[in-house]
């Protein structure tokens, strides 16, 4: 009886609570996000379960996200930001914060701790890139081949040098119209130590060098500029080779059954999550970091993993990680952070590249149009 | 309008302006009009009025056209300008800098890098350091992070002597309500200082753009301020922050440690607290005495161990070269120049593109231009010639690629050239094309000008047909029964009238495919981009809009002085869109 009395007064309370603190947010959240896949991902695995859980609650996704960063400073400068949560990969997040665009989290404060108790700042660890950032997944730019087009009698590629050995593995490759990861690549394969590459980058010499050995493989290049470019290359033959995000090497491979083979070797490591804008209404404000907090926390990263190839940012959602919704097959093997997959691996840095991305970007635009 | 003529007098009839003239003319008094007033006044308060009912009546149209056309074209050009940040941000530092000499191989002096500290404290307050870092970094390789780690180490400069100050007696220069009352001149302070407010204010509006418009609860003391006037002035600034920005309570807040290091530094150079007696007067006193002791603030020291970066000459050279409000170097950056540290110099050869895409945009326009001349051509002389209800079906052709999304029909034109690509593909089947050497049709020039011929194609049929339908077939039957050959008859006759259509596609065509980058982005590969393709990259990822500004106004003006060129040669009056 007492214990019935407790739980009943227990739950009036929760719902009151539950109900005064609704009454302070918004009751439409606009969700800014890639499109396609992903967008799908999320939508399964973070707004369906928050509608759910907030009857009444209209979620609008907006899918204008190549031109975030552009789009949310014409906002501010406008003076009206309709975003509510926007989608953006690290090195985005972190221009914005340096524009004052992005708001600032406090990940104690703003974000779940994990199941244990692990507190968030350490469960996300060192992928807490600046202030504003809320890591989502980890995705990398890796290389995936056509199975059918390796020379008879040669191994499969599977060493990032293999893309400059034109000799072994004729036929064209497909990279990224932007320097990022390109040069990288470039001076590991001209022997320069995993470790040092960002030294010498920083070095005029050291980019005309990574410039030069890019010219060795220039006239069999196709540079693309959309991610979804280098899967249809592929499997229309009409390069060998190519880079792109892992998640669209997956679903070539897995869900179209394209002979393509992926190539984990010095795969490069880039995060995404979300940002909330700077000067949100009260109400608007609430409701995203409402939403922040419950789509973040550990099991709905690793819900998010059912649906695509992208690993969780969490640490305690790595062993959460399961089966893919529709397709059936273990998902673990297939994300960039597997051990086996991350034998070699670069991670994106941001620093480095917040500084000199003006720079070498000029300098690979004009070699470009040599 | 023929004019009328009068058959006696064989004098044109009087028309409304004559009455002006008559007016004007008239050296016997004025004439008056049927109310009394002269009839000069009387007739052109009538034009007044009827110009100013034509304007209202295109009011709604032009006040749109001002207000989402003209306004933001002309605040985006004006960015191409726009140096404002560096001012705004080091105002302080920007007045100081001056007195340094950027050929000595020095680093400045003490002094600036005192005004640099103060200047730096309120901007990583108000988060805007790295705005000026993101847009120095256009200029010098490496200044976003140098700005990024010094806001974030900022406040341990002058830990020490701050430490001092707060030890030296409980609840005084650690306490925010003895700060508040001290820095108001006591309770009940007669005179205050409502001008180092307004000046913070003032400071702060220009570093935020925000209004800072509103109530403080603080009135710095006269006296305080007369003495210690940078104490007060950051302290002010401190105020209005907190109270405007952050909506906080002023006496609530421990002030920054900008306002500690302003006071230990003033204390220090010996401000004359001895005749002072408002409030905290024995506190300062004490203060001032145990100061005494302490080492000065060396300023310099401190920034160089936050990031050796400020002990770099080039980071002031390139402060000192962008510290004015406005700049040539974007424009000069857009022609391959830069402002370098001893003037204008060209950029490295290594970074040189921009002049490279405005030539190729300008040359592969005027390919695809007269690419669609030769295409449209016959097809608009085909459609003038058929039966209309003929033309009409053949018409819809035309019109289809315009109902179709622009990105599906650059999609298609992929599929068909790439070298997999069905055309290829054909080539190969029927053997004029090895399988070993495939034609490259796109990720190229090529792609670029056939893809944008087809999609442009349209706006050279349209005015082309419409010139077309309005020449009478009889003129060329006219030409051939007076011996002409059908050549002579077509180069003579007919063509000569459709000029018109032409001059009018080919204005068309060429200024929009001048604009033109997503096409180019998705088939040109490298040598097919155009400079609009920079255009776009600098708006949405570089986010170095000054640039992109520059870029958009040569653009504009290259386009108004064709425009003009062709004027002068062709004449715009013998422009047609239709008949």
């Amino acid at each position: 009886m007492k214990l019935t009395k407790t739980l009943m007064a227990t739950t009036a309370l929760t719902v009151a609570a539950a109900s005064a603190h609704a009454q302070e947010m918004a009751d439409s959240m606009t969700v800014v996000s890639w499109g396609g896949a992903y967008q799908a991902s999320q939508k399964n695995a973070y707004t369906d379960p928050y509608q759910e859980m907030n009857e009444g609650l209209e979620v609008i996704w907006d899918e204008s996200l190549n031109e975030a960063v552009a789009k949310l400073r014409a906002m501010d400068e406008a003076g009206n930001i309709t975003w509510d949560v926007v989608d953006v990969v690290a090195a985005d997040a972190l221009r914005l914060c340096d524009e004052g665009l992005a708001m600032e989290i406090d990940p104690e404060e703003d974000l779940a701790a994990a199941p244990d108790g692990t507190s968030a700042e350490e469960d996300f660890g060192e992928l807490l890139v600046g202030d504003c950032f809320i890591p989502q997944i980890v995705y990398s730019t890796t290389f995936g081949y056509r199975t059918d087009m390796v020379p008879e009698g040669v191994e499969a590629p599977n060493d990032i040098c293999d893309v400059f050995d034109l000799e072994t593995y004729p036929g064209k490759r497909a990279l990224e119209k932007r320097p990022i990861n390109n040069v990288e690549w470039a001076l590991l394969c001209d022997g320069v130590p995993k470790e040092e590459v960002y030294d010498v980058l920083a070095t005029a010499e050291g980019q005309q060098q990574a410039l030069d050995k890019l010219a060795t493989i220039k006239d069999d290049v196709i540079w693309w500029s959309a991610g979804a470019d280098t899967p249809q290359l592929l499997a229309d033959g009409e390069v060998f080779m190519g880079s792109t995000y892992n998640g669209r090497l997956f679903a070539a491979i897995e869900e179209q059954d394209q002979p393509i083979g992926m190539m984990w070797d010095a795969q490069v490591f880039d995060l995404d999550g979300w940002i909330i804008p700077e000067g949100l209404p009260e109400d608007r404000l609430a409701r995203a970091k409402d939403f922040i907090m419950f789509a973040t926390d550990t099991q709905r990263l690793a819900d998010q993993a059912k649906y695509i190839s992208y690993g969780p940012a969490r640490a305690s959602s790595a062993p959460l990680v399961g089966q893919h919704a529709e397709l059936g097959i273990d998902m673990a093997p297939h994300m960039p952070t597997d051990p086996d997959n991350a034998e070699n691996t670069f991670l994106y840095n941001y620093e480095f590249w917040a500084d000199y991305r003006d720079d070498i970007d000029a300098k690979f635009q004009a070699w470009l149009a040599q | 309008m023929s004019d009328v003529t009068d058959a006696t007098t064989g004098k044109a009839a009087p028309t409304p302006d004559d009455g002006l003239r008559i007016a004007d003319s008239n050296d016997s008094g004025p004439v008056l009009a049927a109310d009394g007033t002269p009839l000069k006044k009387s007739l052109s308060r009538t034009l007044r009025r009827q110009k100013m009912r034509a304007l209202l009546l295109i009011a709604p149209l032009l006040i749109f056209v001002l207000v989402t056309f003209i306004v933001p074209i002309v605040s985006m050009l004006l960015r191409s300008v726009d140096n404002t940040i560096v001012p705004d941000t080091l105002p302080q530092t920007v007045s100081v800098i001056s007195e340094w000499d950027p050929n000595a191989s020095d680093l400045p002096d003490e002094p600036v890098y005192e005004a640099l500290y103060y200047d730096l404290f309120l901007a990583s307050e108000a988060k805007e350091h790295t705005k000026l870092g993101t847009r120095l970094n256009y200029e010098q390789t490496g200044l976003s992070s140098q700005f990024r780690s010094v806001g974030r180490d900022l406040d341990e400069i002058g830990e020490d002597q701050i430490d001092a100050l707060e030890d030296l007696a409980e609840d005084t220069w650690d306490n925010e309500a003895f700060w508040f009352d001290l820095m108001r001149g006591g309770e009940n302070a007669e005179n205050t200082d409502q001008d180092v407010l307004d000046r913070a204010r003032a400071r702060l509006r220009a570093l935020t753009g925000d209004a800072f418009t509103g109530g403080t609860g603080f009135l710095p003391g006269a006296e305080i301020s007369a003495l210690l006037p940078r104490t007060a002035y950051e302290y002010a600034s401190f105020a209005v922050f907190t109270a405007i920005a952050e909506e906080d309570v002023v006496a609530e807040e421990e002030p920054w440690e900008s306002v500690k290091i302003a006071l230990i530094e003033e204390l220090q150079a010996g401000a004359d607290v001895s005749s002072y007696n408002g409030f905290g007067a024995e506190e300062l006193r004490a203060a001032q005495e145990m100061l005494a002791d302490q080492p000065q603030q060396n300023f310099k020291e401190s920034f160089l161990e936050i990031d050796e970066g400020w002990g770099n000459p080039q980071t002031w050279k390139t402060i000192n070269v962008y510290k004015s409000p406005y700049t040539s170097g974007y424009f000069l950056n857009a022609a391959d120049y830069q402002l370098g540290f001893d003037g204008v110099e060209a950029r490295p050869e290594n970074q040189q593109i921009y002049i490279k895409l405005f030539m190729r945009t300008l040359y592969m326009s005027l390919v695809i231009t007269g690419s669609c001349i030769l295409l449209g051509y016959p097809v608009a002389w085909i459609l003038a010639n058929l039966p209309l209800r003929t033309a009409n079906v053949l018409m819809i052709l035309v019109l289809l690629p315009f109902w179709t999304s622009l990105l599906v029909r650059t999609s298609a034109w992929k599929v068909l050239l790439q070298q997999q690509g069905v055309i290829n593909e054909i080539l190969v089947w029927l053997g004029f094309v090895d399988d070993a050497n495939r034609l490259i049709l796109m990720n190229n020039a090529t792609g670029t000008i056939i893809a944008m011929t087809h999609i442009l194609l349209p706006f050279m049929i349209l005015p082309l047909y419409s010139v077309m339908k309005t020449i009478p077939p009889s003129y060329l039957r006219a030409a051939k029964s007076l011996g002409a050959t059908n050549v002579t008859a077509f180069w003579r006759v007919y063509f000569p009238q459709s000029v018109p259509g032409i001059g009018a596609g080919s204005i068309l065509v060429f200024i929009l495919s001048i604009g033109y980058y997503i096409t180019p982005e998705i088939v040109g590969g490298t040598d097919g981009v155009f400079i609009s393709n920079r255009i776009a990259y600098h708006i949405s990822s570089s986010l170095n809009w000054g640039l992109a500004a520059a870029l958009g106004t040569i653009l504009l003006v290259v386009v108004l002085v064709l425009y003009w060129c062709y004027d002068r040669i062709v004449g715009i009056d013998n422009v047609k869109l239709g008949g």
